[in-house]
């Protein structure tokens, strides 16, 4: 389609003042990180490299990185586990409920975070008696996790369709052995996608994590939440803010060159 | 009756979709080696039955025997007959020759055997040099080829054919025709194949069943078919017949009942000896090796008649000229009413 001049310069501004508007922010919390002073004046009185050394010595936060990364790692793989499974059921089989299922699966990641600690929380402390903490907080960010997987592989299974799979049952492959040959291969990237979403919606969590980390367990933005406005903490709390930001773009990276290498194959 | 164990026995066969009943009530045995086509338009319950006999269906009643066993439980991987799918259903994933190794993998055949024996599938469908590529790589007509291979390298006791032509053009499915028929006699198996096609199941097959509305409307060789229909139906979905009603028959052939006549049988010219009324040509229609003309007898019926060109005066305009339609009355068919 072409559009007229005025309307490309109408419409390239306006993109440009909205990646502004999201963008600029995050240099201001990058150029905060060299600043020298410790209560994020602007403009950055003077330039030290003084803040990122001491992030990376700095035991409380590199604890709470090797915290949410444990908590991330493991409600992603309970995810893929049960995301994959319950896409499988719902795609594949007829029975009673199933649209009830479908809708119980994906609202969890429509309800609000503080609703879903609180219950949480409640459900922990008073009915089941668990003692709060990194147990708790898996699965909490599961319940929503799942979601992302689930509605990757779902997508998957629906396009795919039903006659690869018959194929070969037809050949003479058992249920087990037609989901590890023909179905999972078929998943692959999709589990990827998803399981990538999922790790990066468990990362930064902060809300159920709240209500469902116990004393002395401190992810990364509860960690950061706690210190940013901590006297001397805020400097080192915004080199860790860029080292996030370097670090999800991995991820997004390669699941939008995955999404893009799939376009091509069709 | 023979007393020769079929290949497949079915018996009260039927299978519901909610209220609507797919297949109702079959009786149906296919002998061993026989090449059997099940005809019919789409919803008429053919691949309903193809499914039930692969097993990818439960039936809502009756039973399917394979062999004289009873196979109507079995699970797909559980029975030995094979499917050549429509959509060919390779596996996006593996390259060729691991698409035909497929079946023997499953089973368990020591990898270097699998892998000659698939070797050996692919040469024989003559894509020997292609194993190494993907599925994607491959053109409609290697792809249904490839599918062949895949299904036939396991030895099933059934092939079951599931309009494997129907994505192909025309000179292409001519040509896999002829393979499938040689292949077919060669293998000396039973091909069960399923099509809408009325000229490629009377083409390749020893017996066909009409299928309409769930139920086999005919059953019989394609000669029998097409020159003995017994019902309006098969009449006009096999081939182009012209069909005279009750107070029609009565007037014009001096016969009772529903009759049909095809339009190869009708002879244009003077008037002649047997069936013969007074027409106007309305319409010519050059086909290349035949004509096709339409004309109007007095009373305003319509008739398609069939003319093979074996003169060079078939391309004349000879609209609006009055004419006899001849025809024999032993050519004429009887018809149950609808």
């Amino acid at each position: 389609m072409r559009l007229s001049r005025p309307a490309r310069i109408t419409l390239g501004t306006v993109t440009g003042l909205i990646l502004l508007v999201i963008y600029l922010p995050l240099l201001v919390v990058f150029v905060n990180s060299f600043s020298t002073s410790t209560n994020l004046t602007w403009p950055p009185p003077g330039f030290t490299l003084e803040w990122w050394g001491k992030a990376f010595q700095n035991q409380g936060a590199l604890d709470a990185i090797a915290t949410s990364a444990q908590v991330a790692v493991l409600a992603t793989a309970i995810s893929l586990v049960l995301g994959t499974l319950v896409s499988l059921a719902l795609q594949r089989h007829k029975f009673f409920g199933r649209d009830a299922v479908s809708l119980l699966v994906i609202l969890p990641i429509a309800l609000p975070g503080i609703v879903t600690g609180i219950a949480l929380n409640n459900f922990f402390r008073t009915i089941i008696d668990v003692r709060l903490g990194l147990l708790t907080i898996v699965i909490a960010h599961a319940t929503f996790c799942i979601v992302t997987v689930f509605n990757n592989v779902i997508a998957r299974l629906r396009r795919m369709g039903t006659s690869l799979e018959e194929a070969s049952a037809d050949l003479g492959a058992g249920v087990w052995t037609t989901f590890r040959l023909v179905t999972f291969p078929q998943l692959r990237s999709a589990l990827l996608a998803g399981g990538l979403l999922a790790f990066a919606l468990s990362f930064d969590e902060i809300i159920v994590t709240t209500f469902t980390a116990g004393a002395g367990v401190t992810t990364l933005p509860i960690w950061i939440l706690d210190n940013l406005f901590r006297p001397n903490q805020a400097p080192i709390v915004n080199v860790i803010a860029v080292v996030l930001v370097l670090v999800s773009i991995v991820p997004i990276y390669f699941a939008q060159r995955l999404a893009g290498a799939e376009q091509l194959q069709k | 009756m023979t007393t020769a164990t079929p290949a497949i026995r079915l018996t009260g066969l039927t299978k519901t979709f909610g209220a609507v009943n797919a297949v109702d009530h079959l009786d149906l045995d296919i002998a061993e080696g026989e090449f059997f086509s099940m005809l019919g338009p789409s919803g008429s319950g053919k691949t309903t039955v193809l499914r039930l006999i692969a097993g990818f269906e439960l039936p809502t009643s009756g039973t399917v025997e394979l062999l004289g066993q009873d196979v109507t439980s079995r699970a797909p991987f559980d029975r030995d007959v094979n499917t050549v799918f429509q959509d060919y259903a390779l596996f996006p994933h593996m390259s060729v020759l691991e698409n035909v190794a497929y079946g023997l993998r499953v089973r368990g055949v020591p990898k270097k055997e699998r892998l000659e024996r698939a070797t050996a599938a692919l040469e024989s469908v003559a894509l020997g040099t292609f194993g190494s590529r993907k599925p994607s790589q491959l053109s409609g007509g290697q792809r249904q080829r490839v599918a062949l291979a895949r299904a036939t390298v396991v030895q099933p006791k059934v092939l079951l054919l599931d309009e494997p032509l129907g994505a192909l053009d025309l000179k292409l499915r001519e040509q896999m025709q002829v393979e499938l028929k040689e292949l077919q006699r060669s293998l000396g198996i039973t091909f069960i194949f399923v099509t809408h096609d009325q000229e490629e199941a009377l083409t390749l097959s020893d017996r066909i069943a009409v299928f309409n509305n769930g139920r086999i409307e005919q059953l019989g060789t394609p000669a029998e078919i097409y020159e003995a229909p017994t019902s309006p139906f098969v009449a006009s979905f096999v081939g182009t017949s012209n069909l005279f009603d009750e107070t029609e028959s009565q007037q014009l052939l001096g016969l009772s009942g529903v009759n049909s006549i095809r339009p190869e049988k009708i002879t244009l010219g003077v008037k002649a000896a047997g069936i013969s009324l007074p027409a106007t040509i309305t319409e010519v229609i050059y086909l290349g090796t035949s004509t096709r003309l339409l004309v109007e007898l007095a009373g305003g019926k319509r008739l398609t008649v069939l003319e093979q060109n074996v003169s060079s005066r078939s391309t004349d305009d000879r609209r609006g000229d009055a004419v006899h339609a001849s025809f024999a009355k032993a050519d004429v068919v009887a018809l149950q009413p609808a």
